[in-house]
């Protein structure tokens, strides 16, 4: 069955659900906003999703993970987009584990694998930076060689959970021009490394993202990670699964809002009735429903090429990416307007799918860049 | 039990080798989309064909039971199981074997008679529709209920033995070309419009039947207008209960809605807006030229994989005993729609091109992406419009109240 989940599959992803929906409901998304909690999610709750094995997923048996795959990942990211939970999952697991996966350094992953599955160490990806827009190799960091080590500077933007990560796995420039794919090498740096400085963003859709300025940090040569001048390879494919990642999340995002808005249907009243039965609101979501359920597809298409390494797995990442992008966008807009007014109001949470799907989309290419990707790919 | 597929899958393709006739393999690259070539075999007897290969393939497929693999040997069938059949479909594609008939027979009435129909009905008609000598078209729509089907008037009234007919059809699908019609009549007018119909057959060669083509803005003449006067039907040609036809009615539709949506299958190796676009958009041999519709062309090729996939998840869920999920409810509104910005975009790319009807300055695939053009936009209309589509995903998915 390549589209169709499993017995096990079914249970994660049930398990999740049910954990999901009583622990973490969206509404625990606006009181840690209020309370103004630092990184924007609860460390306890962090620790016992770790004890559920989530963080552990994509880890290898041998450095103590599940080794499961992006189906299963995907199950739980899913159920994570349907409430906007904040716990670091996306980051741990896609950022983290896996940029060490993608770039399958035995030494790095030896040593960071297990602390990440146990969910006792956070590891990021910074490769972002203030106006490179969707071109992932366009890095202006620069790395330069000093004795045995390195010297970094340059400022990268946008960083997942970067305001609480132990360690960034940062990109810059140790060859070539500004937007080679050759000549980007990728450093393993400790979050307290001298001359790092991490500045929180506030970004509209309550997801940490923090600004690292690196200022002359210095490593040592075994911060390299995989080898050098090879990091555009990795990032590519590190940046493909976690663009199926947070297809998974904002597939769960639209049917977060999807399922409030039908809710709102069946229950306000104008004009004397239901306002369900009005057929303008009726049909677009019916539409609505049709473009999720094709966005499921992409999902699960994408999962299994990647995890059965089909040769036409790139194309279905940004099939993926950019049919969840628009359906996600569509799923806020539609439930802010079939809302009327209460939906304009910070008091409501069909704002928070609105904002987070919007953020997404422009994450990791938007959806005219995933079609034009998906057209180069085949050839037009 | 795989070791037996294997020898069935082995003889399967060694026939299949021998006996199909090289004309009736699909030349690549010839056959435009969505659209099935003349030369295949609707079955019934006003079909002529100048190629005599289309008779020899039917009649050999049909003495295997091949036309119907899944229909029990008895009415004319194959008695495959599914793995079977699918092998059977898997090594004609491999092949590329034209199917040896199509049409209602198969697709329609013969699944609900299979399932509702008498022994006598199931005995008499299904083995002529399996080989092909009937053809069997569609009276359901009204000039005053399309939407509403519910609402038809033609009367079917019982004197002795018989149902006399009065009314009209309209958009009758080749009734100029088919046999038999099965027909949905009003019996009880009394009735609530739902109880009151019944589901019949009659030969179109019965005194009374007129039929009058329709154009349609796409140049052919399909479907038609069909008059009824004093149609005399005998009583053991009604399928299943009398006052019960919108039952047997609903469940034909379903396999309408699952034909239609699966026939927009164009060869999956190519991309014809592609090749259309380097064609036609000067400058396109690496990337299309175009940034508009190149855009346009990578939309409608990953929207097509994502009901691809779709289509594929929910076969796999039947396959694993699933009852057919709420996403099969999409399945005509989006493949109908899609197919319309398909094929828009098809003239689109071919620019002045696509200004061509028939004859010279154009060629035969420019007049033929034109037609193909204006008969989908039909394909939202037939078998049920988009938005009753709609309605029925808002009401039986979404439990939206009326
Ligand atoms: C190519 C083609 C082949 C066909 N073949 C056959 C055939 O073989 N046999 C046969 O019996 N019929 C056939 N039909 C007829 C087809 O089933 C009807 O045309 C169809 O059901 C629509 O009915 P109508 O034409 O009366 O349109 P109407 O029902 O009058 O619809 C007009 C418009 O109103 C909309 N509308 C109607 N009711 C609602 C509602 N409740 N909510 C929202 N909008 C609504 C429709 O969507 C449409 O846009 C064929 C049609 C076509 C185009």
């Amino acid at each position: 069955m390549a589209y169709v989940l499993n017995e096990d599959q079914q249970l994660l992803k049930t398990t999740a659900a049910d954990f999901i929906k009583k622990e973490c409901p969206v509404s625990r998304l606006r009181s840690l906003r209020d309370s103004g909690n630092a990184g924007g999610f609860d460390r306890a709750m962090w620790s016992r999703m770790a004890e559920l094995g989530w963080p552990a997923i994509l880890v290898p048996e041998r450095h103590g993970g599940l080794e499961m795959g992006m189906t299963e990942l995907c199950c739980v990211l899913e159920e994570f987009g349907k409430n906007l939970v904040p716990e670091p999952l996306f980051t741990s697991a896609l950022l983290g584990a896996g940029t060490l996966l993608a770039a399958a350094d035995e030494p790095h992953c030896a040593a960071l694998l297990p602390e990440i599955a146990t969910g006792s160490s956070l590891v990021t990806l910074a490769y972002h930076e203030r106006g490179s827009r969707y071109d992932f190799l366009r890095t202006t960091t620069r790395a330069r060689k000093h004795g045995l080590g390195w010297i970094i500077d340059g400022e990268k933007s946008l960083v997942f959970d970067g305001y609480v990560a132990d360690k960034f796995i940062v990109s810059a420039r140790t060859d070539g021009g500004v937007a080679d794919r050759d000549g980007i090498t990728l450093f393993v740096i400790d979050a307290g490394a001298a001359g790092l400085t991490v500045t929180k963003q506030s970004t509209m859709h309550l997801r940490d993202h923090a600004l690292v300025l690196l200022a002359g940090v210095e490593v040592n040569g075994a911060a390299v990670l995989g080898s050098e001048g090879c990091g555009g390879e990795i990032l590519e494919d590190v940046l493909d699964r976690a663009s199926v990642g947070l297809s998974a999340e904002m597939l769960g995002n639209a049917e977060g809002a999807f399922e409030m808005t039908l809710e709102y249907l069946k229950t306000r009243k104008q004009f004397g009735v239901l306002i369900g039965t009005f057929q303008a609101l009726k049909h677009r979501a019916a539409e609505l429903f049709t473009e999720i359920e094709l966005s499921r597809s992409a999902v699960l298409g994408a999962c299994h090429a990647l995890d059965h390494g089909l040769p036409e797995a790139r194309s279905l990442v940004s099939v993926a990416k950019a049919r969840c992008s628009d359906t996600a966008v569509l799923a806020g807009y539609e439930g802010i307007q079939m809302h009327g007014g209460i939906g304009m109001t910070d008091e409501h949470e069909i704002g928070f799918y609105a904002k987070r799907a919007k953020a997404s989309e422009l994450t990791f290419g938007d959806a005219a860049y995933h079609r034009d990707r998906f057209a180069r790919l085949a050839g037009f | 039990m795989a070791d037996h597929l294997e020898q069935f899958r082995e003889r399967t393709r060694s026939w299949l080798e021998q006996n199909c006739p090289q004309s009736m393999r699909v030349q690549p690259g010839t056959r435009a989309p969505g659209e099935l070539s003349d030369e295949v075999a609707w079955g019934g007897r006003n079909e002529h064909h100048t190629n005599p290969d289309v008779a020899t393939w039917l009649a050999l497929m049909a003495e295997r039971g091949w036309t119907a693999p899944l229909w029990p040997k008895e009415y004319g069938g194959g008695g495959l199981s599914k793995p079977e059949a699918k092998i059977l479909g898997e090594e004609m594609r491999r092949l590329r074997c034209k199917p040896a008939l199509v049409g209602f027979g198969l697709t329609m009435i013969g699944p609900l008679l299979l399932e509702h129909g008498s022994e006598a009905q199931k005995k008499r008609f299904l083995p002529e529709v399996c080989r092909g000598e009937i053809r069997w078209c569609q009276g359901y729509s009204e000039p005053g209920a399309g939407s509403d089907l519910a609402g038809l008037q033609t009367k079917a009234e019982l004197v002795g033995d018989e149902y006399v007919l009065n009314g009209q059809k309209v958009w009758t699908s080749y009734a100029d070309k088919s046999d038999w019609m099965f027909i949905l009549t009003r019996t009880d007018p009394d009735a609530p419009k739902h109880t009151g119909i019944t589901f019949m057959l009659f030969d179109m060669e019965t005194p009374g039947v007129t039929v009058r083509p329709i154009p349609l803005i796409s140049g052919a003449s399909p479907f038609c207008e069909t008059f009824l006067e004093d149609v005399r039907v005998p009583k053991d040609q009604v399928v299943g209960d009398v006052n019960n036809g919108w039952t047997m009615a609903k469940a034909l539709l379903g396999h309408e809605r699952s034909m239609i949506s699966e026939i927009f299958n164009e060869e999956r190796e190519r991309n014809l807006a592609v090749e259309a676009a380097r064609k036609y958009i000067p400058g396109s041999e690496e990337r299309i030229a175009d940034a508009s519709l190149r855009d346009g062309i990578a939309q409608l090729t990953m929207d097509k994989v994502c009901l691809d996939l779709t289509i594929a998840r929910t076969k796999e869920a039947a396959k694993i005993g699933h009852q057919p999920g709420p996403e099969s409810s999409i399945f005509k509104y989006y493949a109908t729609e899609l197919n319309k910005r398909r094929t828009a975009t098809m003239v689109s790319i071919m620019g002045p091109q696509g200004l061509g009807w028939e004859g010279e300055g154009f060629e035969p695939s420019e007049t033929q992406a034109v037609k193909n053009w204006l008969r989908a936009r039909g394909n939202s209309i037939e078998g049920g419009t988009s938005e009753i589509q709609l309605n029925i995903i808002a009401k039986r998915v979404l439990g939206l109240p009326d």
